[in-house]
Parts: structure tokens; sequence; C-alpha cells
């Protein structure tokens, strides 16, 4: 039997990017905390890609941060090459990617998790869930320590009975050979926790030294130095550079005639993978027409001569993986440090979970990351920092944190998960979110900070900077839209100088920032301005250029919100309500939606059932008011 | 909590002496006011709530309809909502013109069973009555639904579903492009986008100028009865006029200087074309000829081709038949009292059972199912459902017109080589508008078609 050897008010279970997330905005928040990992040496590991970042996920990243996470502070610490990708593409998609040297972002993020007050961390395996009437009371550990918390979140990523497949290698294992967790599935089992069963994969890595970079393209980092949190005030930064190389016909026919050798082929892989992350198999399987594949070739460290093959996921035998990669310009001498490989792993399916990420079933239970069956270390970090917030929240009886679709891409994240599921490790993408136009990267902190605030996750620091842009935005802007420029010649000289067409009656500065030759920085010289922090500057352009599109954006949310603000109540029995189409009752009494919003959006509910299921509702709260 | 605004025409269509458009809704008195002139020279809110006003209603200076309207204010009225409600001539141009005008001046289209919802969520009606509420909703969508699948095999739901794959086309190629920036695709031009989208806005408009439902509702089906002379092309006519339970409206037509008829057949509203006088000299229809028939058929939107089934075709009957082949059309074959087997058959084998019909307009023999089949080629098997088939229409419409517009700015956005994602928004916004109208979604479709369409991944 076990003993009791610690008491908590959280416990987090796992310590890569959700965990880390999750451990430290409870800590912050005032709760005792315990952070359980099975290698010290491995916290805030990047198993797969060496980078961060990128349309959607850079996005993420920017909200963490301004809700007061830690990933974008690591990541600009660590970073090792910046871009802004979609540049040409609207302000709404810009996206910062950043290549990471990868162990010294675990060092960083290690440091941070050891030195937060009310933080312990601890090298654990976690066997049990411990559960008593409902309620969440702790979790044992291997060894039979029990260590009792009210709270208890799951961010086991590809852990639980993790197993590794590439050819006919095969063992149970977390991801780089750490240690698969293989009793606690079993245990949440138990508890009635529904588990699936994904698939994930990574390619090989190369010696630096072997490769040939005469034939490859060089890819550098942005000549401009930018930093993914509000507060890295980083200004210069020593990049190394990327490789561009291509597949071809030798290459595939290698991969092709060894196929049935593959993991994916011979029937030992059994998760389901992303599509979005094919291994070189599925691709070539699924896209046989296409003569080349691009593969980027990305530094794992400063400190290391390892290189990710980036697009060369396969769990084909490590001898044809250093065959079909000799094919490659620039690899034909290459040198395999590691192979690729796939891996099976059990998570949770997230339409158990509550909007918060707590269990339906299982009071004070959370689960964050790859356990909830998404991808990606940021989609992961960001569930991290909701759980670990709606932990403390359950425990200060607050109400949980629950970010709408319209206020950030984590509440669009956290809505799919809980309202649709996912049939595949579910990766963010701009184009999941309907109001994109609002959840730019570039004001994720005017979007989240003050809620960050409210829920003491932010600190002075950056609550100061923060109030401080805001300030010089808000006066900006009403100091643009108060000075009239008329149309005489010298002004008009001055437009004629800036590239832009003459005035013909008067108009206000803000009103020519939206003309799309003008900006702050023109204005400023011409008119004698003052000057602005470039964040500040670039957040007036956008207000003044993209007003009419933002205008049209909170109409849509404006008209959403009738129904996101109609709350349905926990208790209601959908199969009672016989008008309701029976897959529609089915699909209700499975996601329990908050709202007639979410359930609008659960598939295989129509708008009839919608009206169906607001008419059941009042009928309800009248006959209880009787 | 007030909702949009909403309204409807909620007596019979074109079936009785007065129309009402109902409007329902936060901006109803401002909706109302905006269409309504006074008599009195006064404002509707200038008199008590409740008060019948005479008066006109005007679409900017042009006189639509006299008629009265009453305002009743919340709660005081059936959805417990503001309600205008406007009394009109019970003609289907004036009910229609009234209720487009609504929508322009910006009330949307009711759903089906939406007033009476909207009663009970208010708090109008009392629980005994609430699941028949809901029953109703249940199957008006269902028969909206049905309505939605016959349209799967129709014109306009074949034209929507080639438009909205257009439309997807461009998204995805967008949405690609924009969250996958370094893999290998190619990348859209603004040019092509630009031409993508005026096209559709093109298809769009056509539709909206050819929806034809939509058309017949509003302006009656365009009806040619043709035929040489003396087959019974008048006995047919005064056959079917006994059938009319309303003749809705007797005016000059506005695009030719002859006098139409229309005439609502069991719920289908048909113009005939130059049938002046049809009342006084019975045997005018009857004397149209060949070339009259052919002037006839030029912009009819159904041909129907009578001939004399008792006797041998002649080289004019095969001439209009010909003629008529290019027009939607129906076949005739009259004076079934006496044999006329072997022509049916012929008939029927040359251009199909669906299109020849026979009857006796002397007997009226027949001329039920005539009439079911007017029915079916306007409504589509079902038979007509009366104001569902109505109500869908406006809002198809409607949503189709919102979909042009914001195709409209996104072609301008394009055209201005705005981003990406501005472009996006208002094709997005477009492509939910054709979902509304087909029941599809578009969220998974994108990203479905994304990773079907291009090889992308780490």
């Amino acid at each position: 039997m076990g003993f009791i050897t610690g008491k908590y008010d959280v416990i987090v279970v796992g310590a890569g990017h959700a965990g880390v997330e999750a451990a430290l905005a409870a800590a912050r928040m005032g709760g005792k905390t315990m952070l359980a990992t099975l290698s010290l040496d491995n916290v805030a590991l990047m198993p797969c890609n060496p980078s961060i970042g990128g349309p959607a996920k850079g996005h993420l990243v920017r909200e963490i941060d301004a809700l007061g996470g830690q990933m974008g502070v690591s990541a600009d610490k660590a970073c090792i090459q910046m871009r802004l990708l979609n540049t040409g593409k609207g302000y709404a998609v810009h996206a910062l990617r950043a290549q990471e040297d990868k162990p010294y972002y675990t060092m960083i993020m290690k440091e941070f998790i050891e030195n937060q007050p009310n933080l312990e961390l601890k090298q654990l395996m976690v066997d049990k869930l411990l559960v008593e009437n409902g309620e969440v009371i702790g979790v044992e550990a291997e060894t039979g320590e029990i260590f009792e918390a009210k709270c208890v979140i799951l961010a086991t990523g590809t852990y639980l009975r993790g197993r590794i497949v590439y050819g006919q290698v095969n063992y149970e294992c977390g991801p780089n050979g750490l240690r698969s967790a293989t009793k606690l599935s079993g245990s949440l089992l138990e508890h009635g926790v529904e588990l699936m069963r994904f698939k994930t994969g990574t390619p090989a890595r190369i010696d630096a030294r072997s490769l040939d970079y005469s034939k490859m393209e060089v890819q550098n980092g942005d000549d401009v130095v930018r930093n993914f949190s509000f507060i890295s005030d980083i200004k210069t930064r020593e990049q190394i550079p990327c490789w561009l190389t291509y597949t071809n016909a030798d290459t595939h026919k290698i991969v092709r005639d060894n196929l049935h050798l593959s993991g994916m082929f011979n029937g030992l892989v059994e998760g389901v993978g992303p599509r979005y992350c094919p291994s070189i198999e599925a691709k070539l399987v699924r896209f046989a027409e296409k003569e080349r594949h691009q593969l980027f070739i990305e530094p794992e460290g400063r400190h290391t001569n390892e290189m990710y093959v980036q697009g060369m996921s396969s769990a084909l035998p490590a001898h044809v993986q250093l065959q079909f990669m000799r094919t490659i310009p620039g690899l034909e001498n290459c040198r395999m440090m590691r192979a690729g490989y796939a891996i099976d792993y059990d998570c949770l399916n997230p339409l158990q979970l509550k909007p918060s990420l707590e269990h339906k079933a299982i009071s004070g239970l959370f689960s964050a990351g790859q356990a909830n069956g998404t991808s990606g270390y940021e989609e992961a970090a960001a569930q991290g920092l909701i759980a670990g917030t709606n932990a403390m929240n359950k425990i200060n009886g607050r109400e949980p944190l629950v970010l709408r679709r319209d206020e950030a891409y984590i509440g669009v994240l956290i809505d799919d998960l809980v309202t649709k599921g996912t049939n595949e490790p579910y990766r963010m993408m701009t184009s999941r979110a309907e109001y994109r136009l609002l959840l730019r990267q570039d004001n994720a902190d005017l979007r989240l900070t003050e809620k960050g605030r409210a829920l003491g996750l932010v600190d002075d620091y950056r609550y100061g900077r923060f109030t401080e842009k805001r300030t010089a935005l808000e006066r900006t802007i009403a100091q643009l839209s108060s000075i009239n420029i008329a149309p005489s010649e010298e002004n008009n000289a001055k437009l004629l100088a800036m590239g832009t067409v003459p005035l013909r009656s008067g108009s206000n500065l803000l009103e020519l920032l939206r003309r799309k030759e003008i900006t702050y920085g023109k204005l400023q010289q011409a008119f004698d301005l003052p000057v602005l922090h470039e964040q500040v500057a670039e957040q007036v352009e956008i207000h003044a250029k993209y007003e009419g599109y933002i205008a049209k954006q909170y109409q849509e949310v404006e008209r959403a919100l009738k129904l996101e603000n109609k709350k349905i109540p926990g208790d209601i029995d959908y199969r009672a309500i016989k008008e309701l189409s029976s897959e529609a009752a089915e699909k209700l009494d499975k996601v329990r939606p908050t709202s007639i919003g979410q359930a609008s959006r659960i598939s295989g509910v129509s708008p009839a059932d919608v009206n169906v299921l607001m008419i059941a509702l009042e009928l309800k709260r009248r006959k209880e008011q009787e | 909590m007030q909702e949009e605004t909403i309204s409807a025409v909620i007596t019979a269509l074109g079936e009785g002496a007065v129309g009402i458009v109902r409007i329902s809704g936060e901006k109803a008195l401002a909706v109302g006011e905006r269409m309504f002139r006074a008599a009195s020279g006064k404002k509707l809110a200038d008199y008590a709530p409740n008060t019948l006003v005479y008066g006109h209603i005007y679409e900017d200076d042009s006189l639509i309809d006299e008629v009265l309207a009453v305002f009743m204010k919340a709660p005081r009225s059936y959805t417990a909502e503001d309600v205008v409600e406007i009394q009109c001539h019970g003609g289907i141009q004036s009910l229609r013109k009234i209720l487009e005008l609504s929508y322009k001046e910006g009330a949307r289209p009711a759903e089906a069973g939406e007033f009476t919802k909207r009663a009970f969520l208010n708090g109008r009606i009392d629980l005994t009555q609430a699941e028949a509420v809901m029953d109703i909703i249940r199957s008006r969508s269902e028969a909206s639904l049905k309505l939605a699948v016959r349209q799967q095999n129709g014109q306009l739901a074949k034209a929507l579903r080639s438009l909205r794959k257009d439309l997807v086309d461009i998204v995805v190629n967008l949405e690609a492009v924009i969250d996958y920036p370094e893999e290998d695709i190619e990348d859209v031009t603004f040019t092509k986008v630009q031409e993508s989208i005026s096209n559709s806005c093109a298809k769009i408009q056509h539709l909206l100028a050819h929806a034809h439902t939509g058309k017949i509702l509003r302006e009656g089906l365009r009806t040619a009865i043709v035929g040489r002379p003396n087959v019974g092309k008048s006995s047919l006519l005064n056959a079917l006029l006994k059938e009319d339970r309303a003749i809705v409206s007797e005016y000059a037509g506005t695009t030719r200087d002859v006098i139409e008829e229309q005439l609502l057949l069991d719920g289908v509203p048909l113009v005939l074309a130059d049938t002046a006088g049809i009342r006084q000299t019975d045997d005018y229809v009857e004397q149209i000829g060949v070339e009259k028939s052919k002037q006839h058929l030029q912009d009819a939107e159904l041909v129907i081709c009578v001939v004399d089934g008792s006797e041998k075709l002649t080289q004019e009957d095969e001439e209009i038949l010909e003629a008529a082949k290019a027009k939607p059309y129906v076949i005739i074959v009259n004076k079934s009292d006496k044999d006329i087997h072997d022509n049916l058959l012929a008939l029927q084998e040359r251009f199909g059972k669906e299109q020849v019909m026979a009857l006796s307009a002397k007997t009226t023999e027949g001329i039920e199912e005539f009439t079911a089949w007017l029915k079916n080629f306007v409504y589509g098997s079902e038979g007509a459902l009366s104001d569902g088939v109505y109500v869908q229409n406006a809002r198809h419409e409607q949503l189709l017109r919102e979909a042009l517009s914001f195709l409209e700015d996104a072609g301008f956005a394009a055209e201005s080589m705005l981003p990406y994602d501005c472009i996006v928004i208002d094709v997005r916004n477009a492509i939910d508008l054709l979902g509304e109208i087909t029941g599809d979604t578009v969220q998974d479709e994108i990203i479905n078609e994304i990773f079907s369409r291009f090889c992308i991944g780490k």
C-alpha cells in the first residue's frame, strides 16, 4: 500500500510544454504545485522539430505570453534564427517563426521552473490517478508514494503507453528513448476516462559535418531582430541558417520499394496520424504524382552537430532511411545520428472535457496538450496555461477562464476540441479562426493582458509595459483624428512627396493613414508628430488601414455572441426532448455544451435542433419558476 | 432581449383580397417608417400604438400600394416585440414588393415558425402550446429540407453547388498559402483570384435574374399556349380558368405593350401572354396560328403545346412542336374523350412520358393531373409547399444578394491588391451564405480540401 508523502493544491503530471505552463500558472496564482516528470533532464523537451511558431502557432505563443506564460520569453532567449512569415499576406496572418537551440531551451525552462515560488519539480513515474466519489484526491507513484492534491492536471504528451516503431524496431518507450508511462492508462480507464490511440512521427537527425552545403539553398533569418514576448528586449541575435533541398525519383523509388518494411504499413503502428505531418511514406502514397518534395535541414542547437531533416518523417528501417537520404542533393554522404520513428500513444478524447479543460465526470481532473489529442508545442503550452489557471480558479471558487473564439486562438483551439472533438492529432491553423482579423499576433497583448492581470498571471513589470503601450496607442489615435489637414498647397505638396494623391477637401490624419502609401513614419516627419515605439506605430497603422474589415468582423462577433450568451444549464436531459433529431440528442448529450452558441457548432446539430433546444430551455425555465 | 428584425407575409399568398406583411423586432418601427407614408403626413410613431393608419407604401419616390399600417409596441404584440403590420392589396406583386422593401430597409426574411418561436421565447404563448411550436419547427424544417433535397437535382442547386465550389477553391488556395507559407505550393495571383471572383459574381447575378421559382412567385410563370388553330386552345384555357380560384390582377405588361393576365392555379401563378379580350372573344386564342405561336414562344418560360389527339398530326403541328422543344414545354394531347390512343403513344415515345399529357378540355378529364404537373414543374415533386416555398425562396434570394455584395467587396479587395486575409473574409462570408441555402458548413471542408489537394507538412 502507498504512503502519503505530500499534499498539494495542484499536481501536474508531465513537464513538457503543457505541463510547464500549467505548473507555472498554478504556482503564479498562489497554488502549492508539484510538477512530476519522468526525467529531470528533459523538462520542456522538444522531441521533434527544432522550431517554435509559424502561422497560428506563433499567434498562440504571443497569446500565451500576453497571459503571463513562459514559452515566448524562453523561445526568444534560445532562438538561433527568427523570421516573420507571410509578410505580404496581411497583418492578421503575419507569423513569427523561430529556430530554437533545443538543449538550451530545456535548460532555460528548467531554471525558470526551479526558481518559481510555490512550485516543486520532481522526477517521478505516476502510476495511478486517485479518485474518490467522483473527485480527484491525488496520484500514486511507482514508488508507492501517494501525493494528495485538490486538482490533478494530466499533461502526459506521447508518454501514455508510448511505443516507438521504425521498421521492425518496436518497443514501449516515450520520445527519444525516455520511459513510457505504462500503467497510468489502465488507472484512467478504471475511472471511466475514455482514451484514444494517436500516432505521430519524427525524421532522422544527421551530422552537420557530413553535408554538402553548396548543393542546397540557404535560408537565413530576417535582418530585423524580433521577439515573441511583449517583454523581451533582445535586439541583436547571432543567427544560424537552415538549408533547403529536394527529394527526387531515386529517393522515391527507394521509399516505394521498401514500403512494406515501414512501421506505417507493416501493421505495427496502430494510432491515427496527423494529415499535416505525414511521413515521407504517406506523402508518396497519397501524392504519387508529385515529382519532388522539399525538405529543410535545420540545426538543433549551437552546441550540437545534429541537424533535423524537416519533411522526411519516417518509420522505415534505419538502413532504408539512410539509403534514401543519400539520394538527396547535399546529403549524398550524410551520416545519420538518430533514425526517424513513428510513435503511438494514448490520449483522452477531448469531448469529455468542459471548456475549462476539466473532465466532466471527474471533478478536479484537468488535462492539456497532446494528452487531449493535439499536436505541437504551442498548442500544448496554450492548453497547459489554461488548465493550470482553471485548476486554481476551481480551488479558489472562481469562474473558469474560458476564452471565446473571438478573443483568442486559444479559445478557438479549446472550443474546437471540446465541441467537435478530433480524430487526428489537432493542429492549430489560422483558417480555423473565423475572426482572424481580430486575432492578430500583434494585438495579443491588447486582447489578453488585462485578463491575465485579473487572474494574477501578469506581474507588475509586464503590466506596466502593457499599459504604457496602450496609453500611447489611444493617445496617438485620438491625436491623429483631431488634426485636420486642409487641402492647401503646402499640405498637398507634402502628400505628393509621400507618393500619394493630393487632397480635394479637408481630412484628418487618421483618414490619411488609411491610404495604402502612407505610414505613420511618413506622417510623423511631414506633420511633425511624436516619434512612436515601432509596435505602437504598427498598431496605429493597422487600426487605420483595417478599420472597415475589423468593423465587419465585430458585427459578426456581435451576432454570434447573442447565441454564446444563452447559457444551457448542466442538468438538461437531451434525450427527453423528443423533437430533437436522435443524432442531435446523442451529440448534445455527449458534448453537453454550455451555451446555445456552442451547441450550434456541434456537427449533426441543425438550425432546427437549435431552435427546438431554445424552446425546450424556455419550457424548462418556466416549469421551474412555477 | 430583442433579436434581429424579421418580416414575412402572414396571409395566404395571393388568395385573399387583403394581404398582410408583418415586421417584428427591435427595428420594426424604423423599418416601417421608412416604407410607409401616412396620408395625414404624420409618422406612425405619432399615433397611439394599435391605431390603424391609412397611407401609402413608397420605394424611394415611386408608389407601391395603398395600405393600412399599424404599430404594436412590445410587449403588446403577437411576438411580444415591436411589430409593424402592413395591410395591402392581396396580389402577389404588391406583397412581394412590400416584403422586399422591408428587407431593403433592414429586416431579414423570417424563418419557418419564427414569429411563433419568438412569441413563445418572449413569454407570450402558454406551456401547452410549446410542444406544438417545436413540432412546427421540426416539420417545417423537414419540409424545407425536402425542398433543399429536391433542389439538389434542380438547376438552381446545380448552379449553387458549382458556384460554391469555385469559391471554396479560391479560399483553399489562399488558406493553404497562408497556413503553409514555406511549402512547395504555387502562390495564387491577384489576377487569378479577381477573375475567379468576378466569374462567381456574374453567376450569382445570372441566378438572381433567373432564379426560377423565385421569379415565378414574383412575376408569375410566363406561359404560352400554342398550337395550330382549332386544336382546343381556348377550351383548355377556359377549363383552366374554371380551376382558377382567384384572378389576381389584370394589368398592362411592363415589358411589352400588350395585356397580360395572371391566374393562380392551385398555388401556381401563371402569366398568360397576349390573351387580350379573351373573355369577349372566345375564339381569339383559337385563331393564333403557327407564326403567332412561334412569336409567343420567344419569351415564354413554359410552353403549353396543344395538339388534337383525335386527328393525325399535321405539318403545322410538327413545326410548332419543333419550336416548342427549345423551351420548357408540355404537350397536351387534347380530346381524350375521343380516341387518341395512337397519337398519345407515339408522342410519348418521341418526347418522353413526362412531357406528354392527355386531357379533355371539354369534359375536364385530366385537368387535375395537368395542374398537378404544373405544380410539380414549379415546385418539384412534393407539390406546392405554399408559404414554405415562398419564404424559402425569398430567403434564398436575399442570401444570394448578400453573398453577391460580399463577393463584390472581395473582388474590389483583390483588384486593389489588399492582403489575402481581407479577401478571404469576404469570400468566406459569401460561402457561408450560400451554405445557408444548401445546408453546408464550410469549416472542415476547407481544411480537408487543403490536405487533400496539397502535400504539406514537416
